[in-house]
């Protein structure tokens, strides 16, 4: 059963249509590289995935929630699904602890206790637990990206999105954050990541959606296409980004 | 005996907008010559003349426009001075304005990079040149919506000097309204006018204000 | 004419002052909390509102902001009493204050909250926070913190104003000033004295403020810093 299911879906900015019917499917556990030229509706369609932009056409069904734009159906989703942004988007008037605990205290309810409990164990998961009560402005990007995973981490979600979380890092620090994320892979967790890495989704992908023009043009098994793409377009995109 | 609110009335409130006007003028020119020497004082390079421009416009600023109103007023009258009351009034309201618009004006010119400076330095021209054809220019685009800004408060701020018999709108106001006994009427047209002067001056302050929002994120 | 200022009989009248400058502080005390509240809430409330909402309070913003407190004042105090309603001139001068600062304050916390990066929000509603949460927990006191100063400049300048309210006959400290200027005919003297009193006033109001505002938005966390200072568009002057 997947646990991602995107079906026709359409979605346009003013006059300009960025999916022109996108299907695609995504099991438990798998983790897919969402590639593309910008502009090929990628950011777009991860965006998608969790609500925050919405579709104006075709369906999506993702961690068991059928999408439904009504504020409580929303939140019930993002609870499963989580999202790491290629800013970080840390709180920068809270601590670490507190950017991590906040949501699992005002969404789930738990105990400050508990939380602090869950925080410890997700930074010691990426090895930042002395950063623990540091302050956003304090840390290295990738030490804030690292952050913002865990973050997302802490509501324990099914499915997480990750768009374009290294672009903005320096190099030196990317491994750091692809490091983590690999981590969260062979834990299992069924991740989507939208990313110019190609390395990284050689590493971690076993899947690969390429888009092309707002479609998906091409999918498969990620060792494989990036052994023989089919399509041109594809075969020009990895020679064009070929490290 | 008591008039009805009528167009009478309402004319001799536009009539007296019109002093309200000729108060802001003449405020807006002696205050901006007087402010201009202020901003060029408190960024020079004398320190004396920095610190004396830096407390002029504090205690400006520290104090209400009333005060001032009534310190010049009671002051020159106590030297000897008499001067008719609207002309008292406008020299108030151009201290006061001079303290804020140097301020602004500071601000503006303390905004232009110091690149430019050093720039303009760097061909030989002298202080007075850098000013005239490198920051002040420059300092001017940046100055203009808060002057504009300021404005629209020196407007309303002429409604102080109703209080030493001034005929300005606001005193006409006060007249209509002892002879009309609407205070609401006549009060609620006299904010109505001010509105139609100020409002439009506010939209060309924030219209300006948009080629420089300061957008910063978190 | 010699240019001599007598202050004994003005000092003579002191306790009279003190009353005045006790009331001022009083009056300027309880608007900034009251206003501020108001400016709060209703930018909060604007925030939530969609666009074509809006307009209630946009337009109780523009018509305070492009009208002079004296009138909103003589609207208050000689207006309602004519529908019915009567007030003390102490009440209405609360009145126009709170009114007047409310509708400043809300154009000050807009343009703070309008300051925080879209981003931020999306982070927030990402985690499954409701629009409110996003509200208390992500935007609130960055954006408060940010329009801070703007915050203290607009309360010292509502401080200033409450000096009109001597139009209305309130023994505030000009009303008390002119009070003692009538009986003594000292009246440079006097306004001397009290402008001394309203610069130390505004001096104290900055100063402590500005310590509040550290102590509420401690530099451990600065959203301050390079990327700070939100400066909404008020310039200077008073109401």
């Amino acid at each position: 059963m997947s646990i991602v299911v995107v079906e026709d879906v359409r979605k346009r900015f003013g006059a300009n249509e960025v999916l022109k019917g996108v299907s695609l499917d995504v099991d438990r556990g798998q983790v897919v590289a969402l590639l593309g030229r910008s502009g090929s509706g990628k950011s777009t369609l991860l965006r998608c995935l969790n609500g925050l932009e919405v579709i104006d056409g075709g369906r999506i069904e993702i961690a068991g929630h059928a999408m439904d734009y009504h504020p409580g159906k929303l939140r019930e989703l993002r609870m499963d699904v989580g999202m790491v942004f290629q800013s970080f988007n840390l709180f920068p008037h809270l601590s670490v602890a507190e950017n991590i605990m906040l949501a699992p205290g005002i969404v789930k309810g738990s105990t400050k206790r508990d939380n602090r409990a869950l925080a410890e164990k997700v930074l010691d998961r990426i090895g930042l637990l002395d950063k623990i009560d540091a302050y956003p402005d304090s840390l290295s990007g990738g030490q804030q990206q690292r952050v913002a995973i865990a973050r997302s981490m802490a509501m324990q979600p099914k499915v997480m999105l990750f768009d374009e979380v290294t672009s903005a890092l320096d190099p030196e620090l990317t491994e750091e954050v692809l490091a983590v994320i690999e981590d969260l892979a062979t834990d299992g967790m069924t991740m989507l990541l939208v990313t110019h890495e190609m390395g990284f989704a050689r590493r971690v992908a076993n899947t690969v959606v390429f888009m092309h023009e707002g479609k998906v043009w091409e999918s498969g098994d990620a060792a494989a296409l990036f052994q023989g793409a089919r399509t041109p377009e594809l075969r020009q995109f990895l020679g064009s980004t070929l490290k | 005996m008591i008039r009805p609110f009528g167009v009478d009335e309402i004319l001799f409130l536009l009539q007296s907008a019109g002093w309200t006007l000729v108060l802001t003028l003449a405020a807006s020119l002696l205050g901006g010559a007087l402010g201009l020497a202020i901003a060029l004082a408190r960024v020079a390079d004398n320190p004396v003349a920095r610190e004396l421009a830096r407390g002029y416009i504090a205690v400006l600023q520290g104090v209400p426009v009333l005060m001032v109103l009534f310190l010049s007023y009671y002051g020159l009258s106590h030297a000897g001075i008499e001067l008719p009351p609207i002309v008292a009034a406008s020299l108030s309201l151009s201290i006061y304005a001079s303290a804020y618009l140097g301020d602004i004006w500071r601000g503006a010119i303390q905004s232009v990079p110091r690149q430019q400076w050093e720039a303009s330095a760097s061909l030989a021209l002298s202080r007075a040149q850098q000013y005239r054809y490198v920051i002040l220019p420059q300092s001017v685009k940046i100055a203009l919506p808060p002057t504009v800004g300021f404005l629209v408060q020196l407007v309303k701020n002429t409604s102080i000097v109703s209080i030493v018999s001034v005929v300005e709108l606001t005193r006409a106001g006060q007249l209509v309204n002892n002879v009309t006994f609407q205070p609401f009427k006549v009060f609620v047209t006299v904010a109505l006018i001010y509105f139609a002067i100020c409002y439009p001056l506010s939209r060309v302050s924030r219209r300006l204000e948009g080629s420089f929002s300061v957008h910063r994120s978190g | 004419m010699a240019f001599e200022l007598q202050f004994a009989p003005v000092l003579a009248d002191a306790p009279v002052l003190l009353e005045g400058f006790w009331l001022t502080v009083k009056l300027s005390f309880s608007a900034i909390c009251l206003g501020a509240g108001i400016g709060l809430s209703a930018a909060m409330a604007r925030s939530m509102l969609a666009a074509r909402h809006r307009w209630p309070i946009d337009l109780y913003v523009e018509l305070i902001r492009n009208t002079p407190f004296l009138v909103q004042l003589y609207i208050i105090f000689f207006g309602l009493p004519s529908l019915g309603i009567r007030v003390s001139a102490e009440s209405a001068g609360l009145l126009a204050m709170t009114i007047n600062l409310g509708a400043y304050t809300t154009e000050i916390f807009r343009a703070g909250i309008d300051s925080i990066h879209r981003s931020q929000i999306e982070a927030g509603l990402s985690l499954a926070l409701t629009r409110r949460q996003v509200f208390q927990y992500v935007i609130l006191k960055p954006a408060v913190s940010r329009v801070w100063p703007s915050l203290v400049s607009q309360f010292i300048l509502i401080m200033l104003t409450s000096s009109v309210c001597s139009f209305i006959s309130v023994e505030e400290l000009s009303g008390a000033a002119a009070l003692i200027q009538s009986e003594t005919y000292r009246s440079f003297e006097v306004y001397l004295l009290v402008s001394l009193l309203y610069l130390l006033l505004a001096l104290a109001f900055k100063a402590g403020l500005t310590a509040l505002g550290r102590l509420l938005f401690a530099t451990k966390a600065p959203a301050a810093g390079p990327a700070a200072q939100v400066v909404p568009p008020v310039a200077g002057g008073q109401p």
